[in-house]
């Protein structure tokens, strides 16, 4: 539950370790000051800004940007630091605007490491300021509080941090343009975008309606020309300055990269013919390249019919309960026992929903025919990482430079038009694990009464998936484990074994389980070590810093109760440092363990092997039948796809 | 307009009107006295109430911003007002042609969740403007209306495969559009 704060209110925190986000529309410099219990910053060595980004406990970003996480650990506060003081500044050097009045409100929100909300804060009636403290986070006997503040400064950052008591403010003001600047110019030389923001990609050429209809059509989106350094880039890379590359000869940035023109316009429908609804066109939505139009339309696609599903439904319901209270009162009206009074009253009370339920239907079914050949000219225009295993594109598989904004994990449908799939896209980086589940429980048909074939097909399905991880990420950013204590996945495993696309083996017995679970474990520790003190660049120069995948059969099997505090260990820490779980399994069969492992089976997306109506929508919450995508039966664009992954690996290394 | 007047949202030409969009609109209360943090902030708040045979079915306020159907929706609450220079601070809009075909009235309501009267809401108005065109079809001048902080401002209904709006302007008292349940009802 979020609480929405206005200005002054406050609000407790009950975890120590939060994220504070800010969006707004510009880009805006966001930092934060460490002021003692009379209010009092006492020096510059309490103020994180962009170009001291990390203190003990707090990190702010090193550039401008439109959105900002902050990472803060209350627990990791000096005992001196009385207060927290979150503020954010427009950049003075860009050109951009001069005052918060000129750009949307900014919005705040204090989340958890989960993301949760806890608090949010959206800063309104902001003029000719130009810096505000937009929160602070106090001690208050003993707790930490959120507050709302919306302070601003028209004198900007200098005025405020006199206010706070700096003396040196207006070095320091300096200094933190300064930085920024650097930042800015730094950002346009970045192969990547300054806050990391991969929605926002090279910029695809626009489609024009006629090509739309080719399967390859997407692809120039999905690709970018090998050749040019943009996503197999060490991350790190885009953290160090990068000064000398601004005079240097050499152009680091992809050609078709231009962080600051507009995009190009979006594919727009034709005109429609007088009486008839426009053509639907792939693309037709708002984004930054074609991949993040696509998705944004899918997205669309996705709402409009849950919506106009949840208006049929409410009419029939309407209908019903109607049709039921006008037959109750024909029954229990003497008059309508003689004669046929009642007949005819029973006749109409039916006749009246049948017309209502008639007409929810048309308008139900005109909604479904646009929405129908929207899909239709969309799907063969999705890029690899949204389109399913039987779309031409995989056919035409090159290793991909850059991370997809988001990967397909199958299709979603609602019983009313079973023949209309949206395709159920996730943003990657993957925010939780995945759970296969090999239960029973699940299955909507009977036909998978025997466990064995339903197991079967459950790591079949956890293969598609991780296979289809592997062949979107770029050679070497993505790294799959498997534990198999009883070997009963080998024959699933095969196309991953074979084409030799996994770190290792899969873990067999008890001895490999605890193997791969320690070196996971190290591995989430280390990072998030670094990643805490602010120490990227100290971890040992043999660690893999690509995501991590490990998919784990037949749990609980091999399993003691060391490994299995490893694994919700894993389940709970790893994907904040990008480790992530894959669980095959059946939770009955994990009952032993009791209310130990729920909070692993709710950190994970539970999917099914086959079609099951367990997935809510956003919006109005239908239970929408989801089936996962899997490679036709006979195809071998799995082990071609794996064996080209396998290829771009080995000449990485 | 005057109240209990009807307009058919038909348009001239045979077409259908589309798309309705109730605004509101307020001035923020004036600063009072040194204590800047002491300032009595007015939110009024705009809802629709949607009807199937009188009926209340879905609701679009505040705290449900979009109605299941997606065919009302609220652009956002709005806690202290405008300016008061005659631009909308809370709006609801209304896609007509999607409205599920059971519901067949729409009422469109304002209440001070502050609770002050609206007579002591500088410039506060609430219209109904036809999104095609951006006309108005009504438009009532609040400040000053009385000792009410409530007001059922009007109705939009089918007739026949259009919908007609009727101007109410009934004042009422209630924080919210459930307290003025009782009073919308006669109106239906």
């Amino acid at each position: 539950m979020t609480a929405e704060l206005v200005r002054g209110q406050n609000h407790p925190l009950s975890q120590a370790r939060i994220e504070i986000r800010v969006s707004a529309g510009k880009p805006i410099v966001a930092g934060a000051t460490l002021s003692d219990e009379h209010g009092k910053v006492q020096g510059v060595e309490w103020v994180a800004h962009p170009g001291t980004p990390t203190l003990p406990g707090l990190e702010v970003s090193r550039q401008a940007a439109a959105d900002h996480r902050l990472a803060v650990d209350l627990g990791a506060m000096p005992e001196a630091v009385h207060r927290v003081s979150v503020l954010l500044a427009l950049p003075s050097a860009a050109g951009g605007p001069v005052q918060f009045g000129a750009v949307a409100a900014p919005f705040v929100a204090v989340t958890g490491l989960d993301g949760t909300e806890i608090a949010s804060y959206t800063i309104t009636g902001l003029k000719a300021e130009s810096a505000v403290v937009a929160l602070e986070l106090y001690r208050r006997q003993g707790a930490w509080k959120v507050r709302a503040v919306g302070q601003g400064y028209a004198g900007g950052l200098a005025e405020l941090l006199a206010d706070q008591g700096l003396p040196q403010a207006h070095q320091l003001a300096g200094g933190i343009n300064e930085a920024v600047a650097q930042g800015m110019a730094r950002s346009v030389q970045a192969p990547r975008t300054p806050d990391g923001d991969r929605s926002r990609q090279a910029a695809a050429p626009a489609f024009g309606p006629d090509q739309t209809g080719s399967p390859y059509g997407a692809q120039g989106a999905a690709e970018p020309r090998p050749g040019y350094p943009t996503g197999s880039v060490d991350p790190s890379a885009v953290a160090q300055p990068s000064g000398s590359g601004a005079g240097g000869p050499i152009d680091y940035s992809h050609p078709r990269r231009r962080n600051a023109a507009p995009p190009p316009p979006p594919p727009t429908a034709p005109a429609a013919q007088p009486g008839q609804p426009a053509r639907p066109v792939a693309g037709d939505a708002t984004g930054w390249s074609m991949e993040e139009r696509l998705y944004n339309q899918v997205w669309g696609i996705f709402e409009d019919l849950a919506r106009t599903t949840a208006a049929y439904r409410s009419a029939v319901d309407f209908a019903d309960s109607r049709m039921e209270k006008e037959l109750d009162q024909v029954l229990s009206d003497p008059r309508s026992r003689i004669g046929g009074q009642g007949d005819a009253a029973r006749e109409a009370a039916r006749a009246k929903h049948t017309q209502l339920v008639d007409r929810a239907r048309t308008a139900l079914d005109r909604d479904l025919a646009q929405l129908t050949a929207e899909v239709e000219v969309v799907e063969p225009a999705l890029p690899l990482a949204f389109a399913r295993w039987d779309n031409p594109v995989w056919h035409g598989y090159r290793v991909p430079m850059e991370i997809p904004m988001a990967l397909r994990l199958g299709d979603l449908r609602l019983p009313e038009c079973p023949e209309l799939r949206i395709p159920m896209l996730v943003r990657l980086p993957l925010e939780r694990g995945l759970w296969i589940d090999s239960g029973r429980a699940g299955s909507l048909d009977g036909g998978y009464n025997d466990s064995h074939d339903l197991r079967q097909l459950a790591m079949e399905t956890a293969v598609a998936h991780a296979a289809r991880l592997l062949a979107v990420y770029p050679a070497g950013e993505f790294t799959v484990h498997a534990i198999d204590p009883a070997g009963s996945g080998a024959q699933a495993l095969a196309p991953l074994v074979q084409t030799g696309v996994l770190a290792a083996p899969p873990a067999i017995g008890a001895a490999g389980v605890s193997e791969v679970l320690v070196r996971l474990t190290q591995r989430v520790d280390l990072v998030q070590m670094a990643v805490r003190g602010g120490a990227a660049d100290s971890l040992p120069p043999g660690l893999d810093t690509s995501e991590q995948l490990l998919i784990v059969n037949d749990f609980p099997h091999g399993f003691d109760d060391r490994a299995v505090t490893q694994l919700r260990y894993l389940a709970d820490e790893g994907p904040a440092v990008g480790v992530h779980l894959m669980m095959v399994a059946d939770r009955e069969e994990a009952a032993a363990y009791g209310p130990l492992l729920d909070p692993l089976w709710r950190s994970l997306m539970r999917l099914t092997p086959v079609p099951d109506d367990h997935l809510a929508d956003p919006w109005v919450g239908h239970a929408w039948t989801y089936e996962p995508c899997l490679v036709p039966h006979g195809s071998q664009v799995l082990q071609q796809v794996l064996t080209q992954v396998a290829m771009a690996r080995t000449k990485l290394r | 307009m005057t109240k209990g007047q009807a307009i058919s949202l038909q348009k001239n030409d045979g077409g259908s009107l589309t798309a309705v969009r109730m605004g509101l609109g307020w001035q923020a209360a004036p600063r009072r006295g040194l204590f800047g943090s002491r300032t009595r902030e007015i939110d009024l708040d705009a809802s629709a109430v949607l009807f199937a045979d009188k009926q209340p079915v879905d609701v679009v306020f505040f705290r449900h911003l979009v109605s299941d159907d997606g065919s009302v929706r609220h652009t956002g609450d709005n806690l202290v007002g405008g300016v008061g220079q005659g631009g909308d601070d809370e709006a609801i809009l209304v896609d007509l042609a999607r409205i599920p075909v059971h519901i067949d009235q729409i009422v469109f309501t304002v209440n001070s969740f502050t609770g002050q009267t609206f007579q002591e809401v500088q410039n506060a108005f609430c219209r109904l403007v036809d999104e095609s065109n951006g006309q108005e079809l009504a438009r009532y001048t609040l400040a000053g209306g009385g000792a009410y902080t409530a007001q059922i401002m009007a109705k939009v209904h089918r007739t026949g495969p259009g919908w007609t709006m009727t101007a109410l302007g009934t004042p009422a008292n209630g924080r919210t559009f459930q307290d003025l349940m009782p009073a919308i009802l006669p109106h239906l």
